[in-house]
């Protein structure tokens, strides 16, 4: 399975051949050159897949790991060493699939809607440094190598939400996901540093196999009275806090929308964010076996988020900015679905449930955010606002788009219904707080999701709009009417056949009862919102009206980050830099400048000694003469 | 003649071929054969060194070369290298050539600025060949006296002030070290009953501890001064500013290397125990250079200050990682020293170029250079992904050697420290990514600057020779990284 290199070097080669040579072409020739490229990678990925599932990787009823490469690249100690290479099991052959599918309809969606724009070349050379790094990412077969991918991600990202660098709030949102990432990043490596000085490995086949698991719980140090197992991947889990978003360091996603939204459609909705949710599945084993208790954490972290961020999402007017809450709290539904997962067959059924939800979501939010795309394309603004009644203007746009809005919410045969009702499940079984609440999160993503529904395509039926609204181009709504497909489709997949936390087979079935339950909350959420939003009344002011002080609290996405502007601007620059400068320039440098200081005072007072009078030297040397000759005779 | 005495004899060389120069094209003439030689020379260097290595030549020294100068005193004119002077060596010749190209235009008195120029190589290059504590402070001090004039002269803004600075405070500094040195050759007779100059000898016969406890601390922060240790630093923002391009890129990029080379071939080398003993409170001083460094590099507003900051500590974490005395963290520092070299230099160089344009220096009263110059505006977004340790450049290797070898310490004080060093990782990237935003995103700023040119072929060559090498490294560090570890495992065998 050696070719699988390909799919990962391909992207990036066409990132080092149009970043070098791009800006010389035509815009659409570096656009076909790096859609071909990934074409090919995208094709490679589905045979991979395809001979992974069902020959090579599955003996009997387990999947193998297989490692068709792996080098030694930097060496630290003897035990130590980061190595690159490739490794294929269930997850990562999934992830390959997720990616090179979004990546290449983005690709594809991006002739359309980025036509024209300035750096069109620049824009298709980072859409391929993006594809090679996350590829690069979930291929990795040891820690060191996804922390490398980790950050090339992070650059891409970086650059792609400020690929419009002449407007400064796309240049803030960029450098604002780069800091808080990075920040979270140094908790990673942190992470790292610790469990490779316990473990003496970064390899994931050494950490994760059930010998592995049995080092994390033979080592009994502790730190400040905590396991350094639980520290260790704690600080590991912080750093996927911040690629995936979570409390606190959701902040940078919303800013991010300020990226082309074909961008935000890859990036910050279908592959980045869930980077964190792989590596917490990644690293699973050596969570549930080493550091439980930090599983407990997640799951609350996760749940939290999720219901934190399905508030905010309910009163945004910014379509994007929705939907980028509606991330979050799905990724942090993955994130919950991985804490309350157990090891073994049935028992591992949230881990399943998570990759799973990961897997549908992936589709059916790319497909929101380019339908977004094509509704921003249409009116020229992404405010709710300026829109209304555009279900008569964008017909593909609006099924495609209310298909993905019936399957984040829930609704069967859609995808999401499917993976939905497994977290369900998973949640279920272990603790029932979580459970409601990511059952009344359920219920407000239905609510949210049909509230920028009817507000995009219905309520104000009668909006008159300055430049008539036309539908996007083929080369847009053909992505969308592919995804809209594959939204139809994936939820049927047996997915606990082909993944599971020991990587063994197993059989799952729809629990009606709880499905049930869940049918009903979303239903009852989209049925308020159809009250509220199917035509434009005053009923959402209304309620708005009734629920003022948490209304305004979640418009304001309740104030972190002021919170985070507060710790940055106020502490940060003037409570830590600035004073640091100033001392600095005036103890520091002021010593020393000092010491000059008294050297030039000195020699000033006593430069009269060197009067240039031969009657003073002649005075001097007599009295030294005397004095010397006295000390001589009398001591 | 003997391989390693070119990288002096040639400089020398080039010195005499200025005199009969009349005008600035044969200068640049001269400039450009002598430090493409040297280039070349260090490329063959470091082919042979390696070559020697895989034939099974395991001698500390290689290609070493020792002739009696001053018997009286047993001093010798010395020379070998190792692995690691190898590389300094290359870093040295790669600075000096890409220095060349980063002053094509230096006006006036360009004759005698490139004089000084070489005659400050020539130093840096002796410096890293010798064996000899003698040779070797008298090559430091030929490195730092052509400074004070490159910067007195050419320099801008409050020049002569800096000027002074700078030489006065790395003069402090040499003064403490040679204190130190000749209290190395007064301790170094050991067993043997003849006082030596010769590192390897000194290594061998031993110096007694208590001697070593004295003398220690005066090396390690003479030559820590030249290391931009805190809180010996200040000359480093000032002097940097000032400096013209070429003598910026060669200041910060090889002869700080000079400090963190100097504390480690003869402060640990020589008296290791006390490095034991007295680690602690050094690693204190240079843990708060790092992240100090950094959080002062947040609210410059001046370019080269930023750059001037980032370089404290940059180079802080070199001396941090020497002073780990474990072979992972001190390669890390070597490459650190390499590949801070390398960035620092091509930053300087870029500022060089985008001052020669803007004729500000102020990150407030530039923006939206992308536009009007994109070759310089995407090098300087390199060099600035490269420093805050992106992977695929040298940074994030070096780094990464640096932070994993310092974790490997069985000592929870040195654990602790790493990671408050590796916070810097962070502020690092704010400071980085403010500059960028600020200067080369967003609108344009001065309409003035509209008109401006991109960058021309000389300064492409300049730019892309340290892109290159840069990337270079970050993507094949092993080559490096090898040369380095072979020597150190000889050295830290004690």
């Amino acid at each position: 399975m050696s070719y699988t290199l390909i799919i990962v070097a391909l992207p990036f080669l066409m990132f080092l051949f149009l970043g070098l040579v791009g800006g010389k072409m035509k815009p659409v020739v570096a656009g076909l050159i790096g859609t071909t490229g990934l074409i090919i990678s995208t094709v490679l990925s589905y045979i991979a897949a395809g001979s992974y599932f069902f020959s090579v990787g599955k003996i009997g009823e387990t999947y193998q790991t297989i490692v068709p490469m792996n080098f030694e690249w930097l060496r630290f100690t003897d035990k130590l060493h980061i190595d690159l290479g490739i490794m294929l099991d269930p997850i990562s052959v999934m992830m390959l699939v997720v990616i090179t599918t979004v990546s290449l309809m983005v690709h594809i969606y991006s002739f359309g809607y980025m036509k024209g724009e300035r750096g069109f070349q620049r824009y298709y050379a980072l859409l391929s440094l993006f594809s090679f790094s996350m590829l690069g990412l979930v291929i990795a077969p040891n820690i060191f190598q996804m922390y490398i991918f980790w950050e090339l991600v992070g650059v891409s990202s970086y650059s792609l939400i400020g690929f419009y660098y002449t407007k400064p709030s796309a240049v803030a949102a960029s450098k604002k996901a780069f800091i808080v990432t990075r920040f979270a990043d140094l908790f990673f490596l942190i992470g790292i540093l610790v469990l490779s000085f316990y473990s003496g490995t970064f390899s994931f086949r050494d950490l994760t196999s059930p010998a592995g698991c049995a080092f994390a719980q033979s080592i009994t140090d502790t730190f400040m009275g905590w396991s350094v197992v639980s520290w260790a991947m704690m600080l590991i889990f912080i750093g996927g806090a911040g690629k995936s978003a979570m409390l606190p360091f959701h902040i940078w996603l919303p800013d991010a929308m300020e990226g082309p939204t074909p961008v935000s459609a890859l990036i910050h909705a279908a592959t980045m964010v869930v980077a964190g949710v792989f590596l917490v599945a990644r690293m699973f084993p050596v969570y549930i076996f080493g550091a439980p208790d930090v599983l407990t954490i997640i799951t609350y972290i996760g749940a939290t988020t999720a219901l934190f961020a399905a508030v905010i999402a309910c009163t945004q007017t910014d379509i994007k900015r929705v939907l980028a809450f509606s991330t979050i709290s799905q990724i942090a539904y993955m994130i919950t679905a991985l804490g309350v997962s157990g090891y073994g067959a049935h028992e591992g059924l949230g881990y399943m449930a998570s990759m799973f939800h990961l897997f549908t979501h992936a589709f059916f939010k790319a497909l929101l955010f380019l339908g977004a795309g094509a509704v921003i394309h249409a009116v020229h603004s992404n405010e709710m606002d300026s829109m209304g009644g555009l279900r008569k203007y964008l017909p593909i746009t609006h099924i495609t788009f209310l298909i993905a809005c019936l399957s984040i919410s829930g609704i069967p045969p859609f995808s999401g219904f499917f993976s939905k009702d497994e977290i369900l499940v998973a949640a279920f079984e272990k603790n029932q707080i979580v459970f409601w609440c990511l059952y009344f999160c359920a219920g407000l993503t239905a609510f949210y999701m049909f509230r920028l529904y009817y507000r995009i395509f219905w309520g104000d039926n009668n909006k008159v709009y300055q430049h008539t609204p036309h539908e996007a181009p083929a080369s847009m709504t053909i992505p969308l009417i592919f995804l809209a497909a594959l939204t139809c489709v994936v939820g049927f997949i047996p997915f606990s056949e082909f993944i599971s936390t020991d990587k063994t087979v197993f059989h799952t079935h729809i629990e009606w009862s709880i499905a049930s339950l869940s049918i009903l909350v979303a239903v009852t959420g989209i049925a308020i919102a159809t009250w509220m939003y199917r035509k434009k009344n005053t009923s959402s002011d209304k309620v708005t009206a009734s629920i003022k002080g948490l209304y305004t609290a979640a418009y304001h996405k309740f104030y972190f980050d002021e919170i985070w502007i507060f710790v940055t601007k106020k502490i940060i620059f003037n409570g830590i830099s600035q004073p640091v400068a100033w001392f600095d320039r005036h103890v520091v440098d002021g010593f020393m400048n000092l010491q000059s200081t008294i050297t030039n005072y000195l020699s000033r007072k006593i430069k009269f000694t060197q009067s240039g009078e031969i009657q003073d030297y002649a005075w001097a040397f007599m009295m030294g003469a005397v004095v010397i000759i006295s000390l001589l005779v009398f001591i | 003649m003997d391989f390693l005495s070119l990288f002096v004899l040639v400089p020398i060389l080039m010195l005499v071929g200025f005199l009969p120069c009349k005008n600035i094209r044969q200068i640049r003439t001269v400039a450009v054969i002598g430090s493409s030689i040297l280039l070349g020379l260090s490329v063959a260097l470091v082919c042979m060194f390696i070559g020697e290595r895989a034939a099974g030549n395991t001698a500390e020294m290689l290609f070493t070369f020792d002739r009696v100068w001053f018997p009286t005193l047993n001093i010798h004119y010395s020379v070998g290298v190792d692995g690691v002077s190898v590389v300094m060596l290359l870093l040295s010749s790669i600075i000096v050539f890409t220095g060349v190209f980063a002053s094509w235009n230096q006006q006036p008195l360009t004759k005698e600025f490139f004089m000084w120029l070489i005659l400050l190589a020539t130093g840096v290059f002796g410096f890293f060949i010798s064996v000899d504590l003698f040779t070797m402070l008298l090559f430091y001090e030929v490195a730092l006296i052509p400074m004070y004039l490159l910067i007195g002269v050419w320099g801008t803004g409050k020049k002569e002030y800096s000027a002074m600075k700078l030489t006065l405070m790395l003069m402090g500094g040499s003064a403490l070290m040679m204190v130190g040195i000749f209290g190395i050759y007064f301790n170094s007779a050991g067993s043997t009953g003849t006082f030596t100059f010769n590192l390897q000898e000194i290594a061998q016969n031993g110096i007694p501890i208590e001697a070593q406890r004295i003398f220690f601390p005066l090396t390690f922060i003479g030559f820590g001064v030249l290391g931009a240790m805190f809180p010996f630093h200040t000359w480093s923002p000032d002097g940097h500013a000032s400096a013209p391009t070429a003598v910026s890129m060669l200041h910060a990029g090889v002869l700080m290397k000079l400090g963190g080379y100097g504390c480690y071939r003869v402060a640990i080398c020589l008296m290791p125990q006390a490095a034991h003993e007295q680690s602690w409170f050094f690693l204190i001083l240079t843990g708060i250079s790092v992240v100090y460094g950094a959080f002062g590099a947040c609210v410059q507003k001046d370019l080269k200050y930023i750059n001037a900051y980032s370089s404290v500590s940059h180079c802080g974490l070199v001396l941090f990682a020497i002073l780990m005395l474990n072979e992972t963290a001190m390669t890390g520092a070597f490459m650190q020293m390499l590949s801070h070299g390398l960035m620092t230099a091509l930053f300087f160089a870029l500022i060089g170029m985008i001052y020669g344009r803007t004729h500000t220096r102020d990150i407030r009263e530039m923006g939206g250079l992308m536009r009007i110059m994109p070759f310089l505006s995407v090098s300087y977004v390199i060099a600035g992904l490269a420093s805050l340790g992106l992977p695929g450049f040298s940074g994030f290797v070096s780094e990464m050697m640096i932070f994993v070898g310092s974790f490997q310490h069985t000592d929870m004080f040195h654990r602790v420290f790493t990671v408050v060093a590796c916070s810097s990782i962070v502020i690092t990237a704010v400071y980085i990514l403010r500059v960028v935003g600020k200067i080369l995103f967003g609108g344009v700023q001065n309409e003035h600057h509209k008109t401006l040119t991109d960058a021309t072929w000389f300064e492409k060559i300049a730019v892309v020779t340290l892109i290159v090498c840069i990337t270079g490294i970050g993507f094949f560090p092993s080559f490096v990284s090898d040369i380095i570890k072979g020597s150190l495992t000889i050295m830290t065998s004690w």
